[in-house]
């Protein structure tokens, strides 16, 4: 019965079970050998949790390296439940060290979760003692907090940061991309349910810490010119006082100060001037009931959330570049260089001031009621005498002084590198008038910029090259080593360098003779202008008293701009803010001669 | 046959005992439970409390079927064979009682019995199978080589497969029951061309399937056996759904590379790979031990199969050689489909490893036919090897 057959059969049963199975281990071979690193890669992605690690941001230096924005190392203690041996030991050591009540502690050591915060923001010194106890399931991981050094210096230029090492006004917005580094990661094993593996092995990659950022500002400036900005606000009880100072030739901005400044390590503290509420009250005035707002100290908790975020971005305005206001006399820079330019007038024309000049039907006053006399446009700008810029504006026309405008740049935005700058609110070409042209001789009717003022101002004065204002110079790894240069728009010829000469020349006089004697300074040369503006509506009482000033002036290195609104008492410019760049130049000339700028 | 209870008596060294054959049992089952440890022990601790959790119960089936399978080689096989009517019924009964109140759901599937332990009622049809065919072709003769006798015994296993399919939802062990049948049947018959034709239709036939889900309009009509095939034939398109565990399985297998991770570094094992200790503990074996466990593994196999060839190629008679020929297609056909599965090389289906995967039933059940396979081997005269 059991036949040949029967074996011959089982043979080959067998052989063809061996050849599938060796077909299959060829399946397997492909899948683990060619395959492999395909999958193994699924399978990591699949089991690997990844943690963020922050980069360190870069710094911000001043041009003598000096660092502005700095980054701290700060602690976040965090406790593992699962494992935890000694949860009375860990307890109480976290209270002695963290400070913290045993309630809470005791809270979240004994709370059933995969990873428990206790604090936040631990100084290092303090994290370092933690991990040195090597408490089973305690966990001190490291991250870094944004610092300035400085405090409240140039707060609202420096700007600051986000929770997410984000920038969020100021340079720190504008150069985000060059400081804010790229974040590290931490990757953990985890089981198919998201725990973690003990002894699993932690992979790295590390953060790649951002580039520094070099600006030209230099802390000294900044420092002296805060402390008379501030000693100003405060003689003159002033609302706020802004200082700008600028290399004329390159557009570097050394200083850029507006005080009330805020603590840039406090950012969403609201100093006392903000801390107000608008009140409405119906007062009588003239025998009429006039609805007036008054502002009224209160503390943070009585303003609403809406109230709140309202008065940190007002806070955090910097108004030498987001607000506008009519710049008054100083324009009148503007209406001599177009004057001289178009050739309307020379400084050896001479004019009469009765005191006011009529425009159509308008009757122009000047600020000497008695008027000036007889005066050469040189005197007629020492005196800054209204009717004579009125005349000079009226010889240009309305069509010609707009070019002007748009040749000197005022139109639109310096293209400084701060975020929010606001442009000029000039009147539309075809709707100047002889009255809008004759009021824009002298700096009213339209508003600009403080930092669109000094930029026009160093450009007629430095031989005509428009520069851009700014403070990004450079930006380096860290090692030190140069990344990127900052290049930035220069347009040359915007006046010729005869009107610019004689620009400086008047300029020169108004300081050494005229309206700007106060910011005359002995073995100096400076010249400037200056400017007392009414804030809209007229009649508010509330004054803007400025000066603009540069130094040397035959050869102007630097130019200086201070502007101070609503002081009480004495609001000319030519005796309150002349007076601060005077000063201003008294420290900073020798030292920039000393340190070569 | 004749005379074979006097032999039997006389002294042993002049029969044959296949110590090798015992030597790769034992082995494959150690190495078994190790690696049903490493699979299971995080899983088990996690839910059980008790790392050895799966060990411990596949210890006690391992021991069970042992004694189970030295009483098997101890009794001669020919004492089985007025048992194969009452075997092939008594399947069927069993297999019907899962419908009864003594049988019990898991995964989803009624297909335990719970008699004290719980058995699938599967496993014991395999064997009765196996016992049941071997005398019935026996009896048959010459009768087998007619187209007639062809189609009866291939028509024998049908009402069990299709009871164990239908009843017990599980397509998988019917296929191994026929495939049993088919192979047992292609020994027993001297000619191959009947064979060749029924493979080549059978591969068509599945073909003409897949062809025809593939082109199924819409995969919301097909059934979760269709929707099986399309994960089959792109695991990463059913990611989240039927290409869940083969995608998971293939993961394990592809990150074990050629020297593996090491004995108990599996991470797949960790909650992320279902079964991991069941159907899917091969996988496991890629990613721990790599491309060089893994083909010590099929190594092993084809030792196995090879020692039942020697022991079928030397039975005494017909009938001993097809038991043999019985337990070497249901070993054999279990380990291709496990292995072709975790490599997705065949649609996803619940089979499990033999001696190695997670289960007290099956090895138990396997215990029992390598039992019967020594019992033949014991028949063998020395002299005649």
């Amino acid at each position: 019965m059991y036949k040949t057959f029967h074996r011959k059969k089982i043979v080959v049963t067998f052989f063809l079970c061996i050849a599938i199975f060796l077909g299959l281990a060829g399946r397997l071979a492909y899948l683990m050998v060619w395959q492999s690193e395909y999958y193994s890669a699924k399978a990591d992605d699949l089991h690997e949790r990844e943690r963020s690690i922050k980069a360190a941001r870069g710094r911000v230096l001043d041009r003598n390296g000096v660092v502005l924005a700095d980054n701290r190392t700060v602690c976040t203690v965090s406790v593992i439940y699962s494992q935890m041996t000694d949860k009375e030991g860990v307890i109480s050591m976290l209270c002695k060290e963290l400070g913290l009540s045993e309630e809470f502690v005791r809270k979240r050591v004994e709370k059933f979760s995969a990873i428990e915060r206790i604090k936040s923001n631990v100084d290092k010194e303090t994290g370092d003692r933690i991990r040195a106890y090597d408490m089973d399931g305690v966990k001190v991981d490291e991250d870094y907090k944004r610092y300035y050094p400085f405090g409240s210096l140039a707060s609202k230029v420096l700007g600051f940061t986000g929770s997410d090492n984000q920038g969020i006004i100021g340079l720190e917005v504008v150069y985000d991309k060059y400081m804010e580094g790229t974040e590290g990661q931490i990757l953990t094993l985890t089981d198919a349910k998201g725990v973690e593996l003990e002894g699993g092995g932690e992979g790295r990659i590390e953060p790649v810490s951002g580039n520094d950022l070099h600006i030209s500002m230099d802390v000294n400036i900044q420092t002296y010119a805060t402390q008379l900005a501030n000693q100003v606000m405060e003689t003159k009880q002033a609302d706020s006082v802004s200082i700008i100072v600028m290399r004329v030739k390159d557009g570097e901005l050394l200083a850029m100060v507006n005080v009330p400044e805020f603590d840039l390590n406090e950012p969403y503290t609201l100093t006392d001037t903000y801390l107000y509420k608008e009140i409405e009250t119906e007062v009588e005035e003239y025998g009429k009931t006039v609805k007036k707002t008054e502002k009224i100290s209160v503390s943070r908790e009585e303003l609403t959330d809406e109230e709140y975020q309202d008065r940190l971005n007002r806070m955090w305005r910097n108004g030498a570049i987001n607000d506008t206001y009519e710049p008054g006399s100083t324009f009148k820079i503007i209406t001599a260089a177009a004057g001289l330019s178009e050739g309307v007038v020379t400084v050896n024309d001479t004019f009469s001031c009765p005191g006011y000049v009529i425009v159509e039907d308008r009757k122009i006053r000047c600020h000497k009621v008695g008027g000036h006399g007889a005066e050469n446009f040189v005197q007629a700008t020492m005196n800054s005498c209204n009717p004579v810029f009125v005349t000079v504006g009226l010889r240009i026309g309305a069509e010609r002084y707009y070019d002007y405008f748009e040749q000197f740049g005022l139109i639109g935005k310096t293209g400084v590198d701060l975020p929010g700058e606001a442009a000029t609110i000039m009147h539309k070409k075809d709707a100047i008038g002889a009255v809008e042209l004759a009021t824009i001789s002298f700096g009213q009717s339209f508003q600009i910029t403080p930092i669109q003022l000094l930029t026009t101002a160093a450009s007629i004065v430095n031989g005509g090259t428009r520069v851009t204002p700014h403070f990004g110079v450079k930006v380096t790894d860290e090692e030190g080593r140069t990344i990127e240069t900052f290049r930035y728009e220069q347009k040359e010829d915007i006046v010729s360098e005869e009107t610019s000469a004689t620009m400086r020349y008047m300029l020169e006089q108004v300081v050494e003779n005229g309206g700007g004697k106060n910011a005359y300074i002995e073995g100096y040369r400076i010249g400037g202008k200056t400017a007392t503006s009414q804030t809209l509506p007229r009649g508010s009482g509330k004054y803007i008293a400025s000066f603009l000033g540069f130094a040397p002036a035959d050869d102007p290195e630097i130019v200086a701009l201070a502007i101070i609104h609503h002081p009480k008492g004495t609001y000319y410019g030519g005796q309150i803010a002349a007076p601060v760049v005077r000063q201003l130049f008294e420290n900073i000339l020798p030292y920039l001669e000393e340190i070569g700028l | 046959m004749a005379g074979r209870g006097k032999k039997s008596r006389q002294s042993q060294s002049e029969y044959f005992f296949d110590y090798s054959l015992l030597f790769i049992v034992l082995f494959l089952i150690g190495f078994g439970l190790i690696m049903i440890y490493s699979t299971s022990s995080y899983e088990a601790n996690l839910e059980y409390g008790d790392a050895a959790y799966y060990l411990k119960k596949q210890l006690f089936s391992s021991f069970l079927g042992i004694g189970a399978m030295f009483f098997m080689a101890l009794v001669p096989y020919h004492f089985w064979e007025r048992f194969a009517v009452i075997g092939y019924i008594v399947s069927a009964i069993l297999i019907l009682l899962v419908l009864t109140p003594l049988g019990r759901e898991s995964h989803g599937a009624r297909r335990w019995l719970f008699v004290g332990i719980s058995v699938q009622p599967a496993e014991i049809a395999k064997l009765g199978m196996i016992l049941f065919l071997a005398s019935f072709i026996c009896k048959m003769g010459r009768k087998i080589r007619t187209l007639k006798g062809y189609l009866t015994v291939l028509a024998i296993p049908m009402p069990i497969c299709i009871m164990v399919w239908k009843i017990t939802d599980n397509l998988s062990s019917a296929i191994i029951i026929f495939g049993i049948a088919a192979l047992m049947l292609f020994v027993s018959s001297p000619d191959y061309k009947k064979f060749v034709i029924t493979g080549l239709a059978g591969v068509a036939g599945a073909a003409a399937i897949v062809y025809v889900i593939v082109n199924a309009a819409s995969s919301d009509s097909l059934s979760f056996r269709g929707e099986r095939v399309l994960a089959w034939l792109d695991p990463e398109a059913y990611a989240s759904g039927k290409g869940f565990q083969t995608l998971q399985a293939l993961y394990a297998i592809g990150s074990g590379g050629v020297f593996g991770k090491g004995l108990g570094q599996s991470m797949q094992k960790l909650g992320f790979l279902p079964e991991a200790q069941n159907d899917m503990i091969f996988s496991i074996i890629c990613e721990e031990l790599g491309l060089f466990g893994a083909f010590a593994i099929i190594l092993m196999f084809m030792l196995l199969l090879w020692r039942f060839m020697v022991i079928a190629n030397n039975a005494n008679d017909l009938f001993g050689a097809l038991l043999v020929v019985g337990v070497l297609g249901h070993i054999a056909i279990q380990v291709i489909l496990n292995i072709a599965v975790v490599t997705n090389t065949i649609p996803n289906t619940g089979i499990s490893l033999p001696f190695i995967s997670y289960g007290g039933s099956s090895v138990m059940f396997l215990l029992i036919e390598i039992g019967l396979v020594l019992s033949v081997a014991r028949g063998i005269r020395l002299k005649d090897l």
